[in-house]
């Protein structure tokens, strides 16, 4: 069996079907357990206080925010190679699942900044590509709308995604490349003396589990709507000629 | 049992308010127009059914 089996829409449906309840319920136990496990039975850190609760949403988000635009490019190369319209389809429904990660991110930001670094917002590298990535998100999101034809509005939303990865890797990248930013490390490294502690760790891989699966559910709903969305233009076209 | 936020109550409670008004937003949306496109498919598929035979 070939991998290729799934672009075709009715495969994919029914296999997306039978899969979808599982991520869901999986997603929502693991957002439930990890950010009760953060908010309620996690200790304050030494110098942050309780701010470090925002970690557990914080981190997450911003994860899966550039790792939407990741899957959003890879779907998007295969919809340019391949020509295959389920991958086209899924680029475009985890681009507002990405952009409400990147605004939750921004925004958990902003409340983390304040009084941690006595500010809302600064014009670190991290924060300034994010913005961009965001404006990208917008920019992408908006290209669907405006393009009637899909094959075309598929092709230039491909090309947006490209151009827009370079943000996107360089808001996850940016803290190595310049150190005048304000924002710190990576949370979570192989490096013990870089990663957080353990107390705080064990919670938060589970919210990123949490991201994670809710991010793949989200996708699949979203991109089954795309499918029967696609089906019913093209019944109402054929009804019109009719 | 609301752990003690202290003086960061603020910036952490907003945090998870504004985080989790997004989450529900975004999972409701996506129910309502996957629920309104399938029975709109689902109209235009029984009706030209019938109309065809």
């Amino acid at each position: 069996m070939s991998i290729w089996e799934y672009a075709n829409p009715k495969r994919f449906m029914q296999t997306s079907a039978w899969v979808l309840p599982w991520v869901a319920v999986l997603a929502l136990a693991c957002l439930v357990a990890g950010l009760i496990w953060g908010f309620f039975f996690t200790p304050d850190d030494f110098r942050q206080g309780s701010t470090v609760k925002i970690i557990y949403l914080h981190v997450p988000s911003a994860m899966m925010a550039i790792n939407a635009w990741v899957m959003m490019l890879v779907t998007s190369l295969i919809w340019l190679v391949r020509r295959h319209h389920v991958s086209a389809l899924a680029a475009k429904a985890a681009a507002p699942i990405g952009l409400t990660f990147t605004v939750i991110a921004l925004v958990t930001g902003a409340f983390w900044g304040q009084p941690m670094w006595g500010t809302w917002w600064a014009w670190d590298p991290r924060l300034t590509s994010f913005l961009i990535l965001t404006l990208f998100y917008l920019g992408y999101i908006a290209l669907w709308q405006a393009v009637e034809n899909p094959d075309t509005a598929a092709d230039l939303t491909a090309v947006l995604c490209l151009v827009g990865s370079v943000f996107a890797l360089l808001s996850r990248y940016a803290v190595l490349f310049w150190n005048q930013g304000l924002h710190q490390g990576a949370s979570l490294s192989l490096d013990k003396e870089e990663n957080v502690a353990d107390v705080f760790w064990l919670p938060l891989l589970v919210c990123i589990a949490g991201f994670v699966l809710l991010f793949v559910a989200l996708v699949l709903m979203r991109t089954r709507t795309e499918i029967r969305a696609r089906r019913l233009q093209a019944l109402l076209a054929r009804e019109r000629l009719a | 049992m609301m752990p003690d936020l202290g003086k960061y109550a603020f910036a952490v409670l907003s945090s998870y308010a504004a985080s989790l008004l997004l989450l529900v937003a975004l999972v409701g949306w996506t129910m309502w127009r996957g629920a309104r496109v399938k029975a709109q498919l689902r109209e235009v598929e029984a009706r030209q059914e019938r109309e065809n035979g």
